[in-house]
């Protein structure tokens, strides 16, 4: 073996091995097959800046309707809400529903979409001309994910490390989580506040 | 202090060394690296085998010109020895190991369980590593799993490390003594972004990386202005990967096939060029090695030199790297060698020793 090169290699034995059938899928991997072309979610990426803005706009008014949610019941408005974030975030970003939303880090480029579900940029095997290694005609999700973030406001928050998804949340609504969680934020400030005052 | 080396535990070759200030791990490449000496590190060929003697020999080839061996965890997705298999042989003979934990096999469950084993056996160096995708390797139908990702894993060991926690917050009795390492490619897009990504491995605990091959020596010195410009290089020991490639036919191969690899046009031409493709593929590497070692920042090399391992020597030695100086090889220790050298005139020397004869040799 060590004066000829390895041409064949064991991967393409096992794939001329499989059984061979007029159906053949066109994709590698799965998560690329439960989704339609790229336009959309290259048009987000293109757009990030626009889309960073109305978020920050979107996620106050969530914020403001708290006392709304509240008064329903989270677990109630969680049914429709969830409805329709699933819908608007597939469209626009092929949103996965993780649950833990970190488009405004990643440049409105959705981390989930990568065939290696990496969430902190991009792996070593990206192609030359910028596509994954294993979905040859996708776009890299980080190298859309770098772009996108250039146009942004906060853009650097590309460079914060990311925390392991925490896979009990998927199909969760990410957007009443942060509502909640900034609601409680609020109100443990204004706790911490009002004994200061009075000090 | 016949047969005693440095970076050597004298109460065994097995052993961890002695903990020194400013050291997270007991380990040889560590104290390699913080002296400030060229360190070169080396690739262990994984044995589709259950046989550990197919380890050793593939190790033996090694001794004395690498400072430490990575363990790969099935690289490419092929199927072969586990890294903490392999991880667990080296450290029975006194080799440094790095063990190569890939996400794309095991959960967090796992993989934290291995970081402990590894460490327990001695382990001092882990490379933490996303791994290929299946697709690439001999089993395209096995579930890609990619639980943590690489950044998430190096900050999961860091914790265990210095905060004694799993991921969970529960407490270690014992936190492992590990010196964690990543991979860096700054010869795949997004060019700009890849010095910063080093950064945030740097921030999630990376001690030391190790560069894909290094074809581009222009590419890689830019890479490395912009890491020196960052600071990079003073929080991180930088590997620059290299090696031979055995024929133009080879280069062109991994060229299409290997997502990753950038090997340029020019070092196609050269290769195709030579009358020994072989000669000039290793003479190529030698004179890439030259080059990158003169590069600021750079604290050693890493070669990788597949299916070619009975080379790597022959390329340090060439090279020049080590400037003299001899990475810990197995040696005999001296009390083994005069039980061997007894036993051998026992056993192959003719003596007859009966007890008339020791009679009359004592009058």
């Amino acid at each position: 073996m060590s004066e000829t090169t390895p041409t064949v290699t064991q991967a393409t034995l096992v794939k001329k091995a499989a059984p061979k059938s007029d159906y053949k899928p066109a994709d590698v991997s799965p998560q690329r097959r439960v989704q339609r072309s790229f336009a959309v979610r290259l048009w987000s990426v293109r757009h990030s800046r626009l889309l960073e803005w109305f978020y920050a706009r979107f996620a106050d008014m969530f914020l403001l309707l708290h006392p709304l949610w509240k008064g329903i019941g989270y677990g109630r408005v969680e049914g429709p809400v969830k409805f329709v974030e699933k819908r608007v975030k597939g469209f626009m970003f092929d949103c996965r529903m993780c649950g833990q939303c970190i488009l405004s880090s990643t440049g409105m480029s959705c981390p989930m979409n990568c065939p290696k579900q990496l969430r902190n940029g991009p792996c070593g095997g990206v192609r030359a001309n910028g596509n994954c290694e294993v979905e040859p005609d996708m776009p890299c999700v980080w190298v859309k994910a770098w772009e996108g973030s250039q146009n942004m406001v906060h853009g650097d928050k590309i460079l914060d490390v990311q925390k392991p998804v925490d896979q009990s949340l998927r199909e969760t609504s990410a957007w009443l989580r942060v509502t909640a969680q900034a609601a409680a934020a609020r109100e443990a400030a204004r706790n911490t506040a009002k004994p200061g005052a009075s000090a | 202090m016949i047969g005693r080396q440095r970076d050597e535990n004298p109460a065994g070759i097995h052993l961890p060394l002695d903990p020194l200030p400013g050291h997270t791990s007991r380990g040889r490449l560590e104290r390699v690296l913080r002296r400030g000496e060229f360190a070169v590190t080396t690739e262990l060929n994984p044995p589709d085998s259950a046989d550990p003697e197919d380890v050793y020999n593939r190790a033996k080839i090694f001794d004395g010109w690498v400072d430490a061996i990575n363990a790969v965890d099935a690289s490419g997705a092929n199927c072969h020895m586990s890294s903490v298999g392999i991880c667990a042989l080296l450290t029975r003979m006194g080799y440094a190991p790095i063990m190569q934990i890939a996400c794309r096999d095991r959960n967090r469950i796992a993989i934290q369980g291995d970081v402990l084993g590894g460490a327990a056996m001695g382990v001092a160096n882990m490379l933490c590593l996303t791994g290929d995708g299946v697709q690439a390797g001999d089993q395209p139908g096995a579930k890609p799993v990619f639980d943590l990702d690489c950044m998430s894993l190096l900050e999961t060991c860091r914790i265990m490390r210095d905060n004694g926690k799993f991921l969970s917050g529960r407490k270690l009795t014992t936190p492992p003594q590990i010196f964690l390492g990543a991979a860096i490619n700054p010869f795949a897009p997004p060019y700009d972004f890849r010095p910063y990504r080093l950064g945030k491995k740097i921030a999630a605990g990376a001690q030391f990386a190790q560069s894909q091959y290094c074809f581009d020596v222009p590419m890689f010195r830019a890479y490395m202005q912009k890491v020196r410009d960052l600071g990079y290089d003073e929080k991180c020991f930088i590997l620059c990967g290299v090696g031979p490639l055995a024929s133009a036919k080879t280069a062109k191969w991994i060229r299409s096939n290997v997502p990753g690899i950038h090997i340029p046009d020019a070092i196609v031409k050269r290769l195709e060029g030579a009358q020994d493709q072989k000669k000039e593929g290793k003479q190529l590497c030698i004179d890439i090695i030259n080059e990158v070692k003169e590069i600021p920042g750079v604290s050693g090399v890493h070669v990788m030199a597949y299916r070619q391992e009975e080379y790597v020597a022959e390329i340090v030695d060439e090279s020049g790297v080590l400037k003299g100086r001899q990475p810990w090889k197995r040696e005999i220790r001296r009390d083994d060698q005069l039980v061997a050298d007894r036993l051998d005139h026992i056993l192959h020397d003719e003596v007859t020793e009966t007890q008339v004869d020791m009679v009359k040799t004592a009058h």
